[in-house]
């Protein structure tokens, strides 16, 4: 990954620049401590870049050049297959939210102590619904078609609630963002790391999508172009 | 029994009809070519021997299973070089197969495949900045690095400069003359004539001539028989 310098960019870099944007911008008006409503979200962010921007691309690009048709038929298999990238994705967000949480203290950040726990939830949920969302779009579309649609969905979650709580957005657009895997997992690592509450509601808006995803992502997947 | 074994075997896809009752078998410690045009359903073929497309009907074997969600025992038994290589295009070489040779018990030691095949001569780029001819090479090793019992190998010289296709050949001489069944789809009746013991000759989804290769020819040259059996063969 790190070879790969455009998903360092969305994974990492992006995110990082938004943390210290939004921390040192004045808009918008976030309440009194900016920097602890910014940094869930810019985590938030990270979790879709990496289980669903970067695996969606990489799994559309083994896809269309036979590398799941090859190791298919080695004694690693379609499941060896799965469970490695699972560990991989697993690994890889591990670094990158550990990278943005130390940025974040850095800046300021004061995490509630008792959300911990159901931020990790969050992340974890976050992430598997983002996987499955990953290989809906990867399983069927072009490699060059699922680059583009996996970019520009990862500009419309940021939009959507990954960054900024939907309460700040427009009305119905905050609603329309609740219902979404951005806001769910957006509001949820809020709800956990500014209030330490557990956000049950959000948490099965994001297994409703995981499990939607993934069977339909077990349908119409093909492993070969 | 033999190591590769065919029957009847029929896959359709969509309008297209690919195999239409395909018979045949291959044995070890023997070079089986399966020759016919493109489109005479080689590749899907190699794909059910595979495990990677299931029969609509018919059965295939290998090493006596149904490679259909056979085992990772089976599938380490077995080689594959695809017609597309199937490489990550990312890795360099020498990474690539030591990386392979990790999910074997007992791999060939990824450095003499890497002087053998002259991928040595390009360890610094990767995959994807590769010539086909290179690729083809890498993709080779990796069908081989798992010292497998029965190899598939789909075009395998395509593409490639004539002292790699010789060397090829070489490499696939030795290992049916060490045991392995190797099944060689082309549609180079002259890489058949360098290499095969046994000749399978295609088209349209049939066999139309299978057996060793001078039974075959039956005082014809391989050239005139491939002719005349796939005339109008090409779709």
């Amino acid at each position: 990954m790190l070879r790969n310098g455009e998903q360092v960019l969305v994974a990492v870099i992006l995110p990082a620049m938004a943390m210290i944007g939004l921390t040192l911008a004045g808009v918008p008006d976030l309440g009194a401590r900016r920097i602890d409503v910014v940094v869930p979200g810019v985590l938030a962010l990270a979790v879709a870049s990496t289980a669903f921007t970067s695996q969606a691309i990489a799994t559309a690009f083994d896809r269309r050049n036979g590398v799941l048709r090859l190791l298919g038929t080695t004694p690693l298999g379609r499941d060896g297959l799965l469970g490695g990238k699972i560990i991989a994705t697993a690994a890889v967000l591990t670094v990158h939210l550990v990278v943005l949480s130390v940025l974040g203290v850095a800046l300021g950040w004061r995490p509630e102590a008792s959300g911990v726990i159901p931020a990790l939830i969050g992340i974890l949920l976050g992430a598997i619904s983002f996987v499955c969302l990953a290989m809906l779009v990867a399983g069927r579309l072009r490699a060059e078609a699922v680059l583009a649609v996996a970019n520009l969905l990862w500009v419309v979650f940021l939009g959507l609630g990954l960054l900024l709580p939907t309460s700040t957005a427009p009305a119905g657009v905050g609603a329309v963002a609740r219902l979404l895997p951005s806001g769910a997992l957006g509001d949820a690592m809020r709800a956990a790391l500014i209030h330490g509450t557990w956000p049950i509601r959000e948490w099965s808006i994001l297994l409703a999508w995981a499990v939607v995803s993934g069977v339909l992502a077990t349908r119409i997947f093909r492993w070969s172009d | 029994m033999p190591a590769v074994e065919v029957r009847d075997l029929v896959k359709t896809f969509a309008a297209t009809r690919a195999l239409d009752g395909a018979t045949w078998s291959a044995d070890s410690g023997r070079v089986t070519a399966v020759l016919g045009p493109n489109g005479a359903g080689k590749s899907t073929t190699i794909e059910c021997l595979q495990g990677l497309q299931r029969p609509d009907s018919g059965s295939v074997r290998v090493l006596g299973a149904d490679p259909w969600g056979a085992d990772a025992e089976h599938r380490a038994r077995v080689g594959l070089m695809l017609q597309d290589g199937g490489l990550p295009s990312m890795v360099k070489p020498p990474a690539l197969l030591r990386h392979l040779a990790g999910l074997y018990a007992d791999p060939l030691p990824p450095e003499t495949l890497l002087s053998r095949l002259g991928i040595d001569g390009f360890a610094g780029t990767i995959v994807r900045r590769l010539s086909g001819g290179q690729r083809q090479r890498v993709a080779l090793a990796a069908a081989l690095i798992g010292r497998p019992e029965v190899v598939f190998l789909d075009e395998p010289t395509a593409g490639m400069d004539p002292h790699t296709r010789l060397e090829v050949w070489d490499i696939v001489r030795e290992q049916a003359d060490a045991g392995v069944a190797v099944v060689l789809a082309t549609h180079s009746f002259e890489e058949a004539d360098r290499v095969a013991d046994d000749v399978v000759i295609m088209s349209h989804g049939r066999v139309r001539t299978a057996g060793p290769r001078a039974s075959v020819e039956g005082g014809e040259t391989l050239e005139q028989v491939y002719f005349r059996l796939t005339s109008g063969g090409a779709r």
